[in-house]
Order: C-alpha cells, then structure tokens, then sequence
C-alpha cells in the first residue's frame, strides 16, 4: 500500500485529552493549596528518623538559633481567644479588628507590649519590626511571658477542641480533630541550654509531652545486622 | 491544534458547500495560561508534613522523694564541638568501696570509627535487640498478631535487665546533637532513655577532659 502524501499544512493533533488533563491537575492544585505566610524567622530542624506526622492540631514553640522563643498556634479561634486572655492579664488593650488580623499571623516572637504596633504592620514591615526579641522568658521576675501565652494557649486550645467535639456529637458528624499537641521547633544550630528553658517553662506548667520537630533523615536503617 | 469544528451531523451533501468554514477556537492561548498555572501550582505546593519526634520529659521530683540508685545506667555528656562522653554506672567523685573515681570515655557520632556511638550502643543492646529482632521475624511470619507483637515489643523494652540512658548536656552542647544522641538510641531501639540535668562535678569532669571552654 502507497503512502498518503500529506496534504500541505500542520497536521491536525486533537489535544484534548491533553487539555483536559491539564485543567484537572491545575483544579486539584488550586483546590488543595493552602498559602501560608512567612514565619518570622526560618529555622533549619535537624533530621531524625521520627515519623511521626506533626498534629494538625498544635501549639508550636519555635527557638532560633540565638535562643529567640516565639509562639503560635495552629487554631485560630483558639488564638484569637488566648490573645483576648493574654491581654487581659497584662492590660494591654487590643481592638477586634487587630484579634482577628492576629488570628491570621504565624507565629510570633515580639513583647505582648509591642504586639499592637506588630499586628498594625504591613506584612513586608514586620521582618524588620526591630523590638523582634523573641517572646519573654523569664524565670525569676514574673514576666514570663512565654508561659503564659502556653498555659492561656493550651487551655483554649483544648477548650476550642472539646467544643468542636461536642457539635460534631450534636450534629452527628463524624469527628477526625485530635486533642491539641505541643511542638518544639529547634534550628540544629541552637544550643540546648535555651531548649532547656522552654522545656522547664512547659515542665513547670506540668506538661511532659512534645513533638520535637525534625526533617526527615534519608535511609534510616533501623537495626542492621550486618555491622 | 484542539479545535472544533461543526461536523454538520445529519447531512449527506444534499447541500451545498457554501458553509464549510469551520468554526475553529484557536485554543492556544487557554492552554497556555492553563500550564502556566499549573506550573505555578506545581512549584508551590507543599505536600510533605513536617515529622517530629515525640518525647516525654520527666516530672520533677518532689523535693523530699529520695532518687533510687539506678544499677544499670548509662550517663551520656554532651559537650561543645559535637563531642560525647559516657560513663557506666553510678558518679563517684573519688575511689570507693563500692568502685573506681568516675572516668568518662570519648564516644562520635560517625558510623564506623573504633569510638562510634552506634556500635557503642549496638553492642549494649544486643540481647534486647535480638529478642526483638526474633519477635519481628514471628510478627512477619504471622505467628503472632500484631497487638501481641506490640505489647510484647513494649515488656521487652521495659525490661530490667536493660540498661537505662540517662542524656546530660552541658552549656555549649546544640540542640542537633540531643537529637542525634536520641536518634540513635532509637535506632538501636533503647527502650529507656530520658534527658537529666547535669550535675557540678560532671562539669568538673568534662572540663578537665575537654579543657575549659
């Protein structure tokens, strides 16, 4: 059989499947993003072989590497309410608006004192926001922050979680949320002495248990007989 | 390129052919745009979780609780510069009737030197891990089900006989080199391990193994 000779011109390919496909990979992408905003600092966690999938219910303690705590917290109703409480305690007087604008933020790291002036900030000022000292910690005058924002956090978090429950319960819908967790997120680079401090802020708050944050180690051998 | 053109279902060339133009859409430019996103979304996404690596930390002990002595124990220092050392055993500041003056011996954290944690550890833990190793080998069998397999995991680890890893650090050591230290306790499945203050007169001893600061 004899070729067809081509009829001048491109020839026709049917991209469809092709299009289709794009559009559903770029609808999935869309629907499944979820933007984050910049954390005030980036810390660089060591690697581990843990496996354990961080909570998507959490209250995170994140420690740079000049030993600066900052706070947040994954929920925010939750975070919205402990920064009611927070201000409450130290008289610093926040609108509705800059709770709500607050429930947005990552964690944070300033002075509950500066935190107004912070909130107030567009995003790109608030990495130079220069009073970015970390979260108080100190253990002998009363003015351990950190502490408090913990105890306030963890209580509303717990608070918001049991109430979730009980209207999953009501409405007869399924539950999936955990019970909120307490994360440490170190750069390798910190020293222990400063993990120590938060870790004793939480031990004195008689709270034992935590997720150490860690990259995850590439191939971990788990006993090797071999060697 | 995609296109879509009328097909003129039902007609069989009683007609004429005045109205053959196709009615192409040049799709080009949707597609583009629609890669392009794709793309963006693509390169954005984060899928992976951070993983994190659960710990208890011990209550304090009442002030007036007495510490039992703890037999089977191994103290591990961290010191600055990622230097480990250990020592077995209770601390003895001096010679005495039960044993020698405390001594610490050098431990790294590479795989395969003369002083390697690892094997360090491996070797301590041999009994524990070749009984786990033999429960394994039955859970992989089926012989057991897997909540046996998990409880008896667990005495194992619990067990007596198995030394018990205290983890000190002192004022230069970094937070990586804690979790390397618990890491490989892990890995040679230590089931008790759990991180202590230091003491003075370990301090004492790590600088005069080290030199001060």
């Amino acid at each position: 059989m004899s070729k067809k000779p081509s009829k001048g011109g491109a020839p026709a390919l049917d991209m469809t499947p092709m299009v289709d496909l794009a559009f559903l990979l770029v609808t999935f992408f869309m629907l499944t993003a979820s933007f984050r905003m910049a954390e005030p600092v980036v810390v660089d966690p060591p690697s581990s072989i843990g496996q354990v999938d961080l909570p998507d219910n959490h209250i995170m303690v994140t420690i740079d590497d000049k030993g600066r705590a900052f706070f947040g917290i994954s929920n925010s109703t939750a975070k919205m309410n402990a920064l009611r409480e927070m201000g409450k305690r130290y008289n610093v007087n926040f609108t509705e608006a800059q709770i709500i604008k607050f429930s947005g933020l990552p964690s944070i790291g300033v002075d509950l004192k500066d935190l107004p002036k912070y909130i107030d900030l567009k995003e790109d000022d608030r990495k130079n926001f220069q009073p970015q000292k970390g979260i108080p910690i100190d253990t002998i005058t009363p003015n351990n922050q950190l502490k408090d924002w913990i105890s306030l956090g963890g209580t509303e978090a717990v608070r918001t979680f049991e109430a979730a429950k009980i209207k999953a319960k009501e409405s007869n819908s399924e539950f999936k949320s955990e019970k909120p967790r307490f994360a440490i997120k170190c750069a390798s680079t910190t020293k222990y002495i400063y993990v120590k401090e938060v870790i004793k802020t939480f031990t004195d708050l008689k709270l034992y248990q935590f997720n150490l944050i860690t990259t995850l180690e590439g191939g971990g051998t788990v006993i090797d007989p071999s060697k | 390129m995609a296109e879509i053109s009328d097909s003129g279902g039902g007609h069989k060339g009683g007609k004429k052919r005045a109205k053959k133009q196709s009615t192409r859409i040049d799709m080009t430019p949707m597609v583009d745009l629609a890669f392009l996103l794709l793309t963006f979304f693509v390169l954005t996404a984060t899928f992976s979780k951070p993983k994190s690596m659960e710990l208890t930390f011990p209550a304090p002990l009442p002030p007036d609780q007495k510490v039992d002595e703890i037999k089977k124990g191994i103290t591990i220092l961290l010191s600055k510069e990622n230097r480990i050392f250990y020592y077995e055993g209770q601390f003895r500041a001096a010679d005495d009737d039960k044993g020698k003056k405390t001594s610490l011996s050098e431990l790294d954290f590479s795989q395969d030197s003369k002083i390697s944690l690892h094997k360090y550890l491996l070797e301590k833990n041999k009994p524990m891990q070749d009984q786990i190793k033999e429960l394994d080998a039955k859970h992989k069998k089926n012989l057991i089900q897997d909540s046996t397999f998990n409880r008896l995991v667990k005495e194992r680890k619990a067990n007596k006989e198995s030394f018990t890893f205290l983890i000190k650090t002192d004022d230069k050591a970094t937070y990586k080199n804690v979790i390397d230290v618990i890491d490989e306790l892990n890995i040679n499945v230590v089931g008790k391990y759990v991180m202590v203050d230091i003491l003075k007169p370990e301090i004492d001893l790590l600088i005069e193994k080290i030199g001060s600061n």
